[in-house]
């Protein structure tokens, strides 16, 4: 073959290579109606066994037949909490009537500094709904592993803060977790995604 | 004859739409994986750094097909769970990943390659990961 043969006919392969590139196929999850990342199966929620910032057992069973948010943070938390927690606020106002089924449960990752009478006041502050669970460092530990949230301590001279997993969950009335919201989602994402959930 | 060649062929990788029969990107736990941690495999499955495109390859797709439950990406993945997270804006996104020895994994959306070179430069980057 001469090499005027050879030029042609080569790019000619390489333009079918790029050309039908992007072509590529594979198993793939088929639900994709949510803003959310979704898995696929859904699995239970693992109970909570923790202190509420109402005073009493926090459960999650107690929400059942509610689509529950579970995020993950601390009061003193400068960074990602206050926005997560914002946006969850205005997600629930932006619903109307039907942010009745809807449940915020924010579970501290800091049980040396988050009481529940100032988990109370914190949350209040952007929703009078929203429910936090504190416990000890061993309960809060065994929560986090059972969900895959990360909380790392930084000590910053004579004080702390924590790096933390910033996602919030999305647990539907049936308990179970369906999706996985990431941080830095609009109010308009999670009311997209709480309206499919509640028509189920 | 070489050079309208390749100037034909950079039209046609260029100008003609790019049409994907899945917008995923697949990572999968294989069977046995956490067994070769155990035995000291340095196993890593998910890369560091993540790069998609939107509205061609912007949707992240994780399977764990391990025995056991997997902290995979931004998430545990129970064994045979998977885990589909689109993606709708180009941007940066960090997830704390503890898979990871710098403790996170970085994904970066890149805009829709509307541009001829930007088409030419997705399909060479998809071309060469496929090849991989």
């Amino acid at each position: 073959m001469s090499q005027m043969a050879r030029g042609p006919a080569g790019a000619f392969v390489v333009v079918l290579f790029l050309v039908s590139t992007g072509v590529a196929s594979g198993a793939s999850i088929t639900n994709a109606s949510l803003k959310a990342g979704l898995f696929d199966p859904p699995r239970k929620a693992p109970e909570l066994s923790l202190v509420g910032s109402n005073g009493r057992e926090l459960q999650l069973g107690a929400f059942r037949g509610k689509v529950v948010l579970l995020a993950f943070g601390y009061t003193s938390c400068t960074a990602v909490c206050p926005i997560t927690l914002n946006t969850l606020a205005v997600a629930r106002r932006m619903l109307g009537a039907a942010a009745a089924d809807v449940q915020v449960v924010y579970i501290t990752v800091d049980p040396g500094r988050d009481d529940p009478a100032r988990l109370k006041k914190y949350l209040g502050s952007f929703d009078r709904t929203f429910v936090g669970g504190t416990g000890t460092e061993q309960q809060l530990a065994a929560v986090r592993k059972s969900y895959g949230v990360s909380a790392e301590k930084q000590v910053l001279g004579d004080g702390y803060s924590y790096e933390h997993s910033s996602f919030t969950y999305l647990i539907d009335r049936g308990g179970l977790i369906r999706a996985l919201m990431p941080y830095g989602h609009s109010p308009a994402d999670y009311v997209h995604d709480l309206t499919v959930l509640l028509k189920e | 004859m070489v050079a309208a060649g390749a100037v034909v062929a950079l039209g046609v990788v260029g100008f003609t739409p790019i049409h994907s029969i899945t917008r995923d990107r697949i990572f999968e736990i294989p069977k046995g994986t956490w067994a070769r941690r155990m035995l000291g495999d340095k196993v890593q499955i998910l890369p560091d750094h993540i790069r998609l495109t939107l509205g061609v390859r912007d949707i992240l797709v994780l399977h764990n097909h391990d025995d056991v439950p997997q902290i995979f990406g931004p998430t545990l993945l129970m064994p045979g769970q998977g885990f589909r997270l689109p993606f709708d804006r180009a941007a940066e996104y960090t997830f704390a990943c503890t898979a990871h020895a710098s403790g996170q994994m970085t994904i970066v959306v890149e805009p829709n390659p509307t541009t001829p070179w930007a088409k030419i430069r997705f399909r060479i980057v998809e071309l060469l990961g496929g090849l991989r």
